[in-house]
């Protein structure tokens, strides 16, 4: 009976359709972690943030900025490159939201299971760097120059991390399928055995692909104004900046909730009856939360200390991290 | 729907496009519904509010260069190990070896440039 549904299933263009409100679910859940974040950020500083959008603790707040988002002129200033400029929005978001494509959330629920899902992720998330050297270019804007060089140099520099300490996750689980990692992790996250200090240089360098503090040094307010994206405006800048960082955070929790705490697989043998998805949400929504309490916590570092602590510290911690996990391997400890 | 090794990247594309027509779609409603209001000073590129001084592609410097070359040596590393790494298992302790030769090499690169102070960011 499963096997047929099943069977129905992967022959339509039902499939397909569900697949495809799955994606679009991320947009909502853009204007969930948006709202999650003013909120958690404003108890921290012990105030209350948004209170009156939609009358109930502010919960339509985000939706109301979208909405405002929509209605502004688009101001495009006399000097720019207008081509390149409008591309960038277009670049962003697919960097961010094509990492989705790949997570599984639960153990058939996967859009497209690529045997190199890893690898495919890895190489997606980079892509909306380039969108942000574009508008750092395009804008014609010193700010936006300056902004677009610092995140090229911050791509650059915290890739390696990202990437060794992934490796080291293939080694331990033998596949770059991330349905295959997941499964390796079955009632044992690789965080908690074998790969803690792997999980540590990728949820750093994480935090730096997506740009936020302490890592923000790309679009500091206070001396670049949002750097690349200052001349900005509109749906646009939505897209281009908000848009794409928040999916971009949750991509990239949801990539580290899968490499690391075992994605859909839950953590106790004995509370398997909790469906595959819900356990996704709950590990991916932990780490979308350790990410803000970061933000809130750590002063920004300055671009000289940045690029130290990615090539002095990061870089050869993940070098040893991938001998410890072969080492222990070929012992057969883990 | 299209099964099989292409059949995910068919997917894969499919999904593409659709991010792209998303964006396509929001983009021209806000063309749609917002406002048009011509001002000379609207135009100008933004510098905190005073009239730009000398352009915006100005020379800018660019002190990365050696971390780019840096960074094109590990990923490509990066690129080798993956395939290493999927099959550690099979493969037993020579080519665990082997690799950490490969890699050792690579870090005494690394460890030079820490030495010559080219990691310094000034």
């Amino acid at each position: 009976m499963v096997t047929t549904l099943h069977h129905i299933l992967a022959n339509s263009i039902v499939l397909l359709a569900l697949k495809l409100g799955i994606l679009l679910l991320l947009l909502p859940a853009t204007l969930v972690v948006g709202y999650v974040e003013l909120k958690v950020m404003a108890h921290m500083q012990h105030r209350l943030g948004p209170m009156y959008a939609g009358a109930y603790h502010g919960w339509a707040q985000t939706l109301a900025d979208g909405l405002k988002f929509i209605q502004k002129e688009d101001i495009m200033a006399a000097a720019t490159d207008r081509t390149v400029f409008s591309m960038v929005p277009y670049i962003t978001m697919l960097g961010a939201a094509l990492t989705f494509v790949v997570i599984p959330f639960s153990r058939h629920g996967v859009i497209a299971n690529l045997d190199i899902g890893l690898f495919y992720a890895l190489a997606v998330s980079s892509i909306s760097v380039i969108g942000v050297l574009a508008a750092g270019w395009a804008s014609a804007n010193k700010y936006s120059l300056m902004g677009g060089l610092r995140a090229a140099a911050q791509l650059i520099a915290y890739e390696l991390p990202l990437v060794l300490a992934a490796a080291a996750v293939a080694m331990q689980a033998g596949s770059l399928s991330l349905v295959s990692i997941a499964e390796a992790q079955r009632y044992v996250p690789f965080a908690l055995w074998a790969q803690p200090l792997g999980f540590l240089i990728f949820l750093a360098a994480a935090t730096a692909e997506v740009s936020r503090t302490p890592f923000d040094m790309p679009v500091a307010e206070a001396e670049i104004i949002t750097g690349a994206f200052t001349e900005y405006s509109a749906m646009k800048f939505a897209f281009g900046l908000f848009a794409a960082e928040y999916i971009a955070m949750i991509g990239m929790s949801a990539l580290a909730a899968t490499l690391f705490l075992g994605g859909y697989v839950p953590l106790l043998p004995q509370l398997r009856f909790v469906p595959g998805p819900v356990w996704f949400l709950i590990k991916t929504g932990l780490l979308i939360f350790l990410l803000i309490w970061i933000r809130w916590t750590f002063p920004r570092l300055r671009e000289d200390q940045l690029q130290k602590f990615a090539w002095k510290v990061l870089i050869p911690l993940s070098l040893v991290n991938i001998f410890v996990t072969g080492a222990l391997k070929l012992a057969h400890w883990t | 729907m299209p099964k099989g090794y292409f059949g995910e990247y068919l997917t894969l594309a499919f999904f593409a496009g659709m991010m792209l027509l998303l964006v396509a779609g929001t983009l021209g409603l806000n063309k749609l519904v917002s406002p048009k209001v011509h001002r000379d000073e609207k135009y100008l590129t933004y510098e905190c509010g005073v009239d730009p001084v000398g352009g915006g592609w100005s020379q800018t410097q660019i002190r990365y260069y050696l971390f780019g070359l840096l960074f094109v040596v590990f990923d490509v590393e990066a690129v080798f190990l993956f395939p290493w790494a999927v099959v550690f298992d099979k493969l037993g302790t020579a080519a665990f070896v082997e690799m950490v030769i490969f890699i050792g090499i690579l870090a005494l690169g690394l460890a030079y440039a820490w030495r010559k102070k080219v990691l310094e960011w000034l």
